[in-house]
């Protein structure tokens, strides 16, 4: 590895260093929006920089009654509530299925590799009339599992954890069979802590996922006061045109439903970028 | 010694049988064996078959029949895909051609944008790659929701909207342009905002891969008489990278089809001003749950799912190994 950059090298820094401030502004919009008082976003002509931040936007946000029956803070805890649970459980079932897909040998074992790795592609939104319909036969319309159970199963975060654990030596495993440990034991004595990046990683991937979703709240629930925060910021918008108060307030909203987001994946970044080397499909 | 014929016809099937038993045995014995095993991959499988693969099978079902959610389905053969692509006037002229549109550029265009940026990070030292490919993966976290307030604002029609702002402040334009009510412009819009935020977990793989790449290679090439980077990228990258880059493909494939609902977000109405950027999905949502032809709609998400499988198969073709099977 050559520490001291060539010129080429600079100039390319230059450039996709440009390049990456362009791609960035949109986000560093969302902050300066949020902290805008009322004043500034609808100033003319309009200004990228908020001069007198405030907090105004988000008192705002919180004591929003009027907009919608249910106060803010119920979204909030309900998007907070359903991701925490759906990272956890999404966790638990992709690390089993992926251990047993990589390391154990059974009948049919094949067949839900080919056709895990198919459902990769596969997005919900194409087939959202039966799903709504299998949903509602469950009986779980406006309960919290609706929220949960149509994410379990996640066949990115199969894929990912099951390379990873493909990597894992098949020696060190059958010592610790000899060594009488369970299977139950091996996987999470063992694989777990060694894949930790992985687990880093589909944690992440499943939190953006439901955090973010809309799906649930929109068509598997009717009570207001069991959605979700994107719902309501997409309440907050879609009148948005007409409503001129309410920017700020989903500026603010906006704010809160991404920085999770980027919290958790700065703090994870170097264990999903570690994950991703093994991503490759063959 | 001959054995009398009612001996034998009692004596097959039995060894017939007992042949079965032991088949059968020694299948439930494998089974038994490997039942902490069964036991693991059951929840997978279970949510698997009840939300994914039930919907899809469901999906076909439907689309063979009329069905309102009032009255139970009616079946009407092929009555629903015969009027697709017959009479379905919106479909043909719009729909399709605008998902086309859509679909290259993103897909395809935005793939091969975010592999050539894999590769011109890689090259850089480690800290301002980082710090870089950061900066890259940001957007695409930033939820089709979240940004809808800002773009909003950034795209408003008005002399108040900040691009129309800045580009009246350079002299670009004379007059505001309505972004994302025009029929000429919202296409390009939801194009530039769906490549921004592209940049995600297939981007990532990518980038991962061409790092692994053995430096020995790179090496051995130069030796061989490789000359410039771009046979580099093309003899050794490329190669390399392929089991990355076909996971990148299939979710560029993924990422375009989820972010079908775009040109709905960006102007806050479905049907899209003159159905000037309706996707397959917001076409399907429209049928499904505001006409309540779910039948119809159906058929549209069979047309959507088999153009997503046969993506799927080209990428294996240009990106999967020929190796195994």
């Amino acid at each position: 590895m050559k520490l001291q950059m060539d010129k080429t090298q600079i100039v390319l820094t230059i450039i996709l260093g440009l390049l990456a401030i362009f791609m960035l502004l949109p986000i560093v919009f969302i902050f300066m929006q949020a902290f805008k008082p009322l004043s500034e976003l609808f100033l003319y002509p309009p200004r990228f920089y908020v001069m007198n931040p405030t907090l105004q936007n988000f008192t705002q946000l919180l004591v929003s009654v009027d907009v919608a029956v249910v106060p803010v803070v119920r979204y909030i805890f309900n998007s907070i509530l359903t991701s925490s649970i759906t990272v956890v459980v999404v966790v638990i079932v992709s690390t089993m299925v992926a251990y047993a897909l990589s390391k154990h040998n059974f009948i049919g074992k094949n067949t839900i590799l080919d056709v895990t790795i198919m459902a990769l592609m596969f997005a919900p939104q194409a087939v959202l009339i039966p799903r709504y319909i299998i949903i509602q036969r469950l009986g779980i319309i406006d309960t919290y599992l609706a929220h949960i159970l149509p994410f379990v199963a996640a066949p990115v975060s199969v894929f990912l954890f099951k390379q990873f654990v493909d990597q894992v030596p098949d020696d060190l495993l059958a010592s610790a069979r000899i060594d009488g440990a369970s299977e139950w034991h091996i996987l999470f004595n063992i694989i777990l802590p060694i894949c930790r990046p992985a687990v880093s990683t589909i944690a992440l991937l499943t939190f953006q996922a439901t955090w973010n979703t809309l799906e649930p709240s929109i068509y598997y629930i009717e009570n207001e006061a069991m959605r979700t925060l994107p719902f309501f910021l997409g309440t907050l918008t879609s009148g948005l045109a007409n409503n001129v108060a309410g920017q700020g307030a989903a500026a603010a909203a906006g704010l809160l439903l991404f920085l999770p987001n980027l919290i958790f994946f700065l703090i994870m970044q170097s264990r999903v970028i570690q994950t991703m080397a093994y991503s490759g499909l063959k | 010694m001959k054995t009398p014929s009612y001996e034998r016809v009692i004596e097959m099937p039995y060894s017939f049988r007992s042949k079965l038993w032991l088949k059968l045995k020694s299948l439930g014995r494998r089974i038994w064996l490997a039942r902490t095993s069964y036991l693991m991959v059951a929840p997978f499988v279970i949510c698997f078959v009840i939300f994914i693969l039930l919907p899809v099978l469901g999906a076909i079902g439907l689309s063979f029949t009329f069905y309102n959610m009032i009255e139970p389905p009616r079946y009407v053969g092929l009555l629903n895909y015969v009027y697709l692509f017959t009479e379905d006037d919106v479909f043909m002229t719009h729909v399709l051609p605008n998902t086309f549109t859509f679909a290259v550029i993103v897909g395809p265009g935005g793939y091969l944008l975010s592999f050539l940026l894999a590769w011109l990070l890689a090259q850089l030292p480690g800290k301002i790659r980082t710090f870089l490919s950061l900066a890259w993966y940001t957007p695409s976290m930033a939820a089709a929701v979240a940004m809808s307030a800002i773009w909003l604002v950034v795209f408003s029609g008005d002399r108040v909207g900040y691009l129309n702002s800045f580009l009246l402040g350079l002299g670009v334009i004379d007059e505001p342009i309505n972004w994302v009510h025009s029929v000429e412009w919202l296409m390009p819009v939801m194009i530039v905002v769906t490549l921004w935020s592209s940049m995600g977990v297939g981007f990532l793989a990518m980038m991962a891969g061409v790092l692994n790449v053995d430096s020995q290679l790179y090496e051995a090439a130069k030796i061989d008489g490789i000359r410039n980077r771009f046979q580099e990228i093309i003899y050794i990258t490329i190669p390399s990278v392929k089991p990355q880059m076909l996971f990148g493909a299939v979710m560029a494939i993924v990422n375009t089809l989820q972010a079908g609902s775009i040109g709905v977000t960006l102007s806050g109405q479905n049907p899209t001003p003159q159905y000037a950027g309706q996707l397959v999905l917001n076409h399907i949502d429209d049928f499904a749950f505001q006409r309540y032809e779910m039948g119809y709609a159906a058929a549209i998400s069979v047309v959507l799912l088999i153009i997503v499988y046969l993506s799927s198969k080209l990428a294996w073709a240009l990106f999967g190994s020929r190796g195994d099977e």
